[in-house]
């Protein structure tokens, strides 16, 4: 095991050791969510066509809560780990800032991956989950848990206080995440929410997941692709930036 | 080669109030298995020196090596062969103590480190501990477990920022015949600290920072050969005479004053006689450490 796996492993068993908040809890939630949507809306409203509005939340709910925990995950540990001090550990060691990067993405697509399968499996429950394109399913998902990985590393290395943290959590992550089309096609909003809706990174990684299950999404698939992988370059190249210099942990 | 390398080190911070000057030109080399000390008082700069050293802080200006590999362009190898006990209390809430310790071996790239970590929880008096949580250990505890992380791959050199203070007098014995043993071995040891009978009894060369600049660099027996003056050391229950208080060092009732000759004691006492007190227990001692680093603090040459 060289330096950066063991920093991966160290990543992943900090949120596993509290399992209870970091993945049970989030499932929980999205239970909650399909519980109360899926009850007033079932049969009210139907997006696509023949798909019920219950099988149409399900892959909504699965990657926001992939997308909040990925971002929770890293963004959590730098902050923690900045505010308790305790990051000199990692910052005396001759790890590299790609080893940084790549162990605090990937454990974050490790906990959002976790999370998915978790809410996939108490979700399915309301009926057996289809999945037209399984790759398309694993490629959005795994590219959306990297790109919000990379987000929390940004967020977690220049946040100092948990409320800043909290700040860029409650007043950025998660008006996007609901505003993406979660909860409805945005087929069915006014033109100018559409158009701004287009401006939202969030709902091609929504639209995109989504396709992967119903073989039907509101822009093709491959446009959605492109803008989530150019998203993961940049943010991740932040990221990468932002730990080369030390921003913020070396003076 | 030297162990460490400090060549024309200085830190500029910029502040609100405008630039701080933390570390002024400093120059200066520690061998290969020396055991040397770096003095000076709160904000000298020393824990900057450090940093600097350790890679938590860039170097306005001026170049570090760690046993000749330069702390920023070859930054792995500088930090491979440098063990750093840090200041503050640190610790990683999750886990255990062998935890932390298989963690830091892994960010080092060893694999297998099982045997050493044995024998560092053993000579630290840890062996107890292992499986308990970082949480529950008490400061002394939570303090030997840094001075393990910062062994767990055996480094050449040894840098410990103020590792005694608040700790009990137990555990400081057990920490200097640990790291006596380290020392004997070859490692070389960096000390802060503000005990300086520590430094003295402990450090072969010493280095004396004050308000970001080199003061004093000399073989410890040196530094306290310059020390000529004695020193008379008494108990006093009334205030001390004004024209004595710059020089004195005060613990409570005990006041330390350096008298170079019979004439220089005689003239004490008859002041202190003559402001109306008693001088109790009067004794003439030899100057310590402490003698010699309130007089460079007071008066650097």
């Amino acid at each position: 095991m060289n330096g950066w796996q063991m920093l991966f492993y160290k990543e992943v068993l900090r949120f596993w050791k509290v399992g209870f908040q970091t993945v049970a809890a989030p499932v929980l939630t999205a239970m909650m969510y399909m519980l109360i949507f899926g009850h007033v809306l079932e049969g009210r409203v139907e997006v696509f066509d023949g798909v019920s509005y219950t099988a149409f939340l399900v892959p909504g709910l699965v990657m926001m809560s992939m997308l909040q925990n990925s971002f929770s995950n890293s963004s959590s540990s730098l902050i923690q780990s900045k505010v308790m001090g305790n990051l000199i550990f990692i910052l005396l060691t001759p790890l590299s800032h790609w080893a940084w990067l790549w162990a605090y993405v990937m454990s974050s697509v490790v906990r959002g991956l976790a999370v998915g399968v978790g809410v996939m499996l108490v979700t399915s429950w309301y009926g057996q989950p289809h999945f037209e394109h399984p790759l398309w399913i694993l490629m959005f998902a795994v590219l959306g848990s990297g790109l919000m990985g990379a987000m929390g590393v940004v967020a977690g290395l220049w946040a100092e206080k948990f409320d800043q943290l909290a700040a860029f959590q409650n007043f950025v992550i998660v008006p996007m995440t609901f505003l993406s089309g979660v909860f409805y096609s945005i087929q069915s909003l006014p033109t100018f929410w559409q158009n701004a809706s287009h401006l939202n990174p969030f709902f091609y990684m929504i639209d995109g997941f989504r396709y992967g299950f119903f073989g039907h999404s509101d822009v093709s698939p491959w446009l959605s692709l492109a803008i989530v992988a150019t998203a993961c370059l940049l943010v991740g190249g932040i990221a990468e930036r932002m730990l080369r210099t030390g921003y913020k942990v070396r003076h | 080669m030297s162990a460490i390398s400090f060549q024309g080190v200085s830190k500029t911070y910029l502040t609100p109030k405008g630039a701080f000057s933390a570390l002024n030109d400093v120059s200066f080399d520690i061998r290969p298995g020396e055991f040397f000390g770096l003095l000076g008082p709160n904000g000298a700069g020393k824990t900057t020196l450090i940093s600097i050293l350790a890679g938590l802080t860039k170097a306005s200006a001026g170049r570090v090596t760690v046993n000749g590999f330069d702390v920023v362009s070859d930054y792995a190898s500088a930090r491979r062969a440098l063990g750093v006990v840090p200041q503050e209390l640190v610790f990683d809430p999750f886990f255990s103590v062998r935890e932390a310790l298989r963690f830091q071996s892994g960010y080092f790239g060893i694999r297998n480190n099982g045997d050493w970590i044995d024998e560092l929880l053993e000579g630290l008096g840890l062996a107890d501990k292992a499986t308990a949580n970082m949480r529950q250990l008490s400061g002394g505890m939570k303090r030997r477990v840094l001075m393990a992380l910062a062994l767990v791959h055996k480094p050449p050199v040894l840098v410990l920022d103020e590792p005694t203070a608040g700790v009990d007098v137990e555990l400081r014995q057990t920490l200097w015949q640990f790291v006596t043993r380290l020392n004997k071995n070859g490692t070389a040891v960096l000390l802060t600290t503000h005990y300086l009978e520590e430094a003295e009894a402990l450090c072969a060369r010493i280095a004396m920072v004050k308000k970001g600049q080199l003061v004093a660099l000399e073989k410890t027996s040196d530094l306290l050969e310059r020390a000529s003056a004695s020193v008379l050391r008494f108990k006093l229950d009334t205030p001390l005479p004004d024209e004595w208080v710059a020089q004195a060092r005060v613990t409570g009732r005990i006041v330390q004053l350096p008298a170079p000759n019979a004439e220089a004691v005689e003239k004490i006492l008859a002041s202190i006689r003559a402001a109306g007190g008693i001088a109790e227990q009067v004794e003439i001692r030899p100057a310590d450490l402490e003698d010699v680093f309130l007089a460079v603090m007071e008066n650097p040459s």
